[in-house]
C-alpha cells in the first residue's frame, strides 16, 4: 500500500493538477473517489463510502474537572477516508476542545467524561502516552491557527520537517532532507530548497502554514485536523491553503476535520457540517442541506452574516434561501440567550 | 493602472470630507528606501462609506496612518474637511484632532483602550478635550450608549471586564461620540465572531444616517461589502481599482480584484472557482 507522502510526491512529481484516470489503485486504496466538478452547479458526488471510518466520535462529553462542569455536551460524527467534516462555532463553543480530545491533548484538568473516540478502529480511552506518540503524526495529525508558535524560531524550518521523518519513519539524514524538500514542493511552496534552509522570521504567515501542513502530513496520517488554520491569514492566502487541503484530500484520500468560526470556510470544503454553540451541537447535516434549510437560529445568523454583509449579498441568489430573520434581531436573541 | 468608474454617489457640489491626491509614502533611508504608497488618489464624500481592501503589506494601514498624520507623506496632498494637512506640524495636528473632525477605530480595542480607565471616562474624554462641560459630556455619553447597544451598567467597568464585542462597541462609541465627519476603521470586525461582527456592522450602518463618512480598511472584501458604497482596492502600494461595491464584486477589472472576489469565502463557492483562482495566482505571480 502506497503511503500518503508517496502518493503526494508521485503525484506532484507527475505535476498533474487534476485527478488522473490512471490512479485506480489509489482510489481503491482510499475507498473514495472525488469527482472534480467543473460545472460548479453540482456538488462533488462520491460513492456511498464503502470504507470503514478512520475516525468516529460518539457522543463525546468533556468536563472541566476544576470547575466541576461539563463543557462539551455530546458530539457525534464519523469520518471515512477522503471525506471532510466541518465544525463551526464561536469561541468557547467547544469546537477546539473536541479536536483536542481527538488528539489526546486536552488541557490540564479537562477530561473526557462520556462517549468514545475511535481512531482507525482503535478506542483511544485507554491509550498509554507511548501509544499516543505512535498514533499522533502517523495516523492523526493537526495544524492550528498560529503557525509560527509551533515552529522553533532558531532552527531552519526544513530541519524541523526532516525531524518528523527521522523520528516517525526512521529515515537517515540525507533521505529525510530529500523527502522534506519533496513535501515542501507538495504544499506548493515555490522554491522548496530555499524554504528548507530558511528560518520562521523569513517566511510569511501563509508560507509558515504550508510548512506546518508539510510537517503534519510528513508521516502519512490518515486524518488531518485543521483548527482555525486559516483564520489569521489574508483571504487570498486563506483560499490558497483551503485549495491545498482540498487538493491533498483528492490526491491522497486524507480525511479532514476543519474547524472555523466562519460557516463559509467550512462550506467550501466539507461534506458535513456541525454547528456548535456553548458545547452543544445545535445543527448537523450535509453541508448543502444546512445551507439551504438551516433549522437553528444560530445557523441562520451565520448565514445571514454572509447574505446581508458579505459578498453573497451581491452574488447569485440561486443557491441559498434568504434567512427569514433579521440578522440583528437574531444577533440580539442569540446574545440574550447567552 | 487605475480603473476609475463613476462613483455611486450623486454628483453634488459638496466638498469632499477627505481628498487624497497623488500620495506617496516611503519608508527607510537611502539604499533601504522603499516606496509603500505610489500616487494614491482617493476622494471621500460626506456621509459616504468606502472600503479600502488590500493584502498584508499592500499599504492600506500606511494610507490610514498618513491620513491621520502618524506617517509623513513624501509627496502628494491630503485635504481633510477643506484643510491641507500635508505640511501640518505636531501642534496643528493636535489642534485638528482635538476638534474631533476625524476619528479612528483600530482592530484590537484592548490595545487602544486604556486598561485603567473606566468605560465612562474613556467615552467622555474626547468630549472633555473638545471643551464640553463635564455634565454635558456625561449626558452625551449616556445618550450615545443606546446607539451602540451598550447597557449603562457597563459604564463603571474597565476594558478588561468587557467581552470582545462590548469592547469594540466602546471603541466605536468613543470614535463617534464627538460626531466626527470622518472615521477611519482599521480591520474593526476582523477579530470578532459572527454575532458581534453583524452587530458592529449594523451599528455602523445606522450611524451613517448622521452623515459621518466611514473609511473601512480590511483584507477581506467580504467583511465590508455589506456596508460600503464604494470599494477601493490597494495592491502593492497602488490603488488598482475604485468603484461602486456591486460593480467591483460583479465585474472586477484588475486580476488582483478578481482573485479577491474569488477568494472571499461565500456560501456560493463553486468548484470552478478553484481553477480560476489558480489561473489568477499564476497571472499575478508571473
Amino acid at each position: 500500500m502506497a503511503t500518503l507522502s508517496e502518493k503526494v510526491l508521485t503525484k506532484s512529481a507527475r505535476n498533474s493538477k487534476t485527478e488522473q484516470n490512471g490512479s485506480g489503485a489509489e482510489v481503491e486504496d482510499t475507498g473514495a473517489t472525488s469527482t472534480t466538478s467543473t460545472t460548479g452547479a453540482t456538488r462533488p458526488v462520491r460513492p456511498a463510502a464503502p470504507s470503514t471510518p478512520v475516525l468516529s466520535v460518539r457522543d463525546i462529553r468533556i468536563s472541566d474537572q476544576a470547575a466541576g462542569q461539563e463543557i462539551v455536551h455530546g458530539v457525534n460524527f464519523t469520518l471515512t477516508p477522503g471525506r471532510s467534516v466541518g465544525i463551526v462555532g464561536e469561541s468557547g463553543s467547544g469546537k477546539t476542545l473536541t479536536c483536542r480530545a481527538t488528539l489526546g491533548i486536552l488541557p490540564a484538568h479537562f477530561e473526557v467524561t462520556g462517549g468514545s473516540i475511535e481512531i482507525d478502529g482503535q478506542d483511544i480511552s485507554g491509550l498509554s502516552s507511548a501509544q499516543w506518540t505512535a498514533l499522533r503524526g502517523a495516523t492523526i495529525s493537526a495544524v492550528f491557527q498560529d503557525p509560527a508558535s509551533y515552529l522553533n524560531p532558531s532552527i531552519r524550518v526544513g530541519a524541523q520537517i526532516a525531524e518528523v521523518l527521522k523520528v516517525k519513519k526512521g529515515l537517515k539524514r540525507r533521505e529525510a532532507r530529500r523527502q522534506a524538500i519533496d513535501l515542501l514542493h507538495a504544499v506548493h511552496l515555490r522554491d522548496p530548497e530555499l524554504v528548507y534552509s530558511q528560518y520562521t522570521y523569513e517566511l510569511s504567515g501563509g508560507m509558515l502554514q504550508r510548512v506546518l501542513i508539510a510537517a503534519a502530513i510528513a508521516a502519512d496520517p490518515r486524518i488531518l485536523i485543521a483548527d482555525e488554520a486559516t483564520t489569521a491569514l489574508d483571504v487570498t492566502v486563506q483560499a490558497e491553503i483551503l485549495d491545498l487541503l482540498a487538493d491533498l484530500r483528492e490526491r491522497t484520500g486524507l480525511a479532514l476535520v476543519l474547524v472555523s468560526h466562519d460557516l463559509a470556510v467550512v462550506a467550501q470544503l466539507c461534506d458535513e457540517v456541525l454547528v456548535m454553540r456553548q458545547g452543544e451541537v445545535v445543527e448537523q447535516g450535509p453541508t448543502h442541506e444546512v445551507l439551504h434549510n438551516p433549522q437553528h437560529e444560530y445557523t441562520r445568523l451565520l448565514i445571514a452574516e454572509h447574505e446581508q454583509y458579505g459578498l453573497d449579498k451581491f452574488l447569485g441568489t440561486d443557491a441559498v434561501e434568504p434567512a427569514k430573520t433579521d440578522a440583528l434581531d437574531t444577533a440580539d436573541a442569540v446574545k440574550e440567550d447567552a | 493602472m487605475s480603473t476609475d468608474r463613476p462613483a455611486s454617489q450623486p454628483a453634488e457640489p459638496t466638498q469632499p470630507v477627505l481628498n487624497v491626491a497623488d500620495l506617496e509614502v516611503h519608508y527607510g533611508h537611502r539604499r533601504r528606501r522603499r516606496q509603500v504608497l505610489n500616487r494614491v488618489s482617493l476622494s471621500i464624500a460626506p456621509g459616504e462609506t468606502v472600503g479600502i481592501i488590500g493584502e498584508t503589506g499592500s499599504g492600506k494601514s500606511t494610507l490610514a496612518r498618513a491620513v491621520l498624520g502618524l506617517v509623513r507623506a513624501s509627496a502628494g496632498s491630503i485635504v481633510i474637511d477643506g484643510e491641507e494637512v500635508g505640511s501640518y506640524g505636531h501642534r496643528q495636528w493636535r489642534a485638528l484632532r482635538r476638534r474631533g473632525v476625524i476619528q479612528y477605530v483600530f482592530q484590537d480595542p484592548l490595545r487602544s483602550l486604556d486598561p485603567d480607565v473606566t468605560v465612562e471616562a474613556s467615552l467622555a474624554e474626547p468630549l472633555l478635550i473638545q471643551g464640553v462641560s463635564r455634565q454635558e459630556a456625561a449626558a452625551r455619553v449616556r445618550a450615545f450608549l443606546d446607539r451602540v447597544r451598550l447597557s449603562p451598567e457597563l459604564l463603571d467597568r474597565l476594558p478588561g471586564e468587557l467581552s470582545g464585542g462590548q469592547r469594540q462597541r466602546v471603541a466605536v462609541a468613543r470614535a463617534l461620540v464627538t460626531e466626527p465627519r470622518l472615521v477611519i476603521l482599521d480591520e474593526p470586525v476582523s477579530a470578532l465572531d459572527s454575532a458581534n461582527r453583524v452587530q458592529i456592522l449594523q451599528i455602523l450602518k445606522e450611524l451613517r444616517a448622521d452623515g459621518v463618512a466611514l473609511v473601512f480598511i480590511s483584507h477581506d472584501l467580504g467583511s465590508v461589502a455589506g456596508v460600503a458604497d464604494r470599494i477601493a482596492v490597494l495592491y502593492q502600494g497602488e490603488l488598482v481599482e475604485v468603484g461602486a461595491t456591486g460593480d467591483v464584486i460583479n465585474q472586477p477589472q484588475h486580476p488582483y480584484t478578481r482573485l479577491l472576489v474569488r477568494s472571499a469565502p461565500t456560501l456560493h463557492s463553486a468548484a470552478a472557482d478553484r481553477a480560476e483562482r489558480e489561473a489568477l495566482r499564476a497571472l499575478l505571480h508571473a
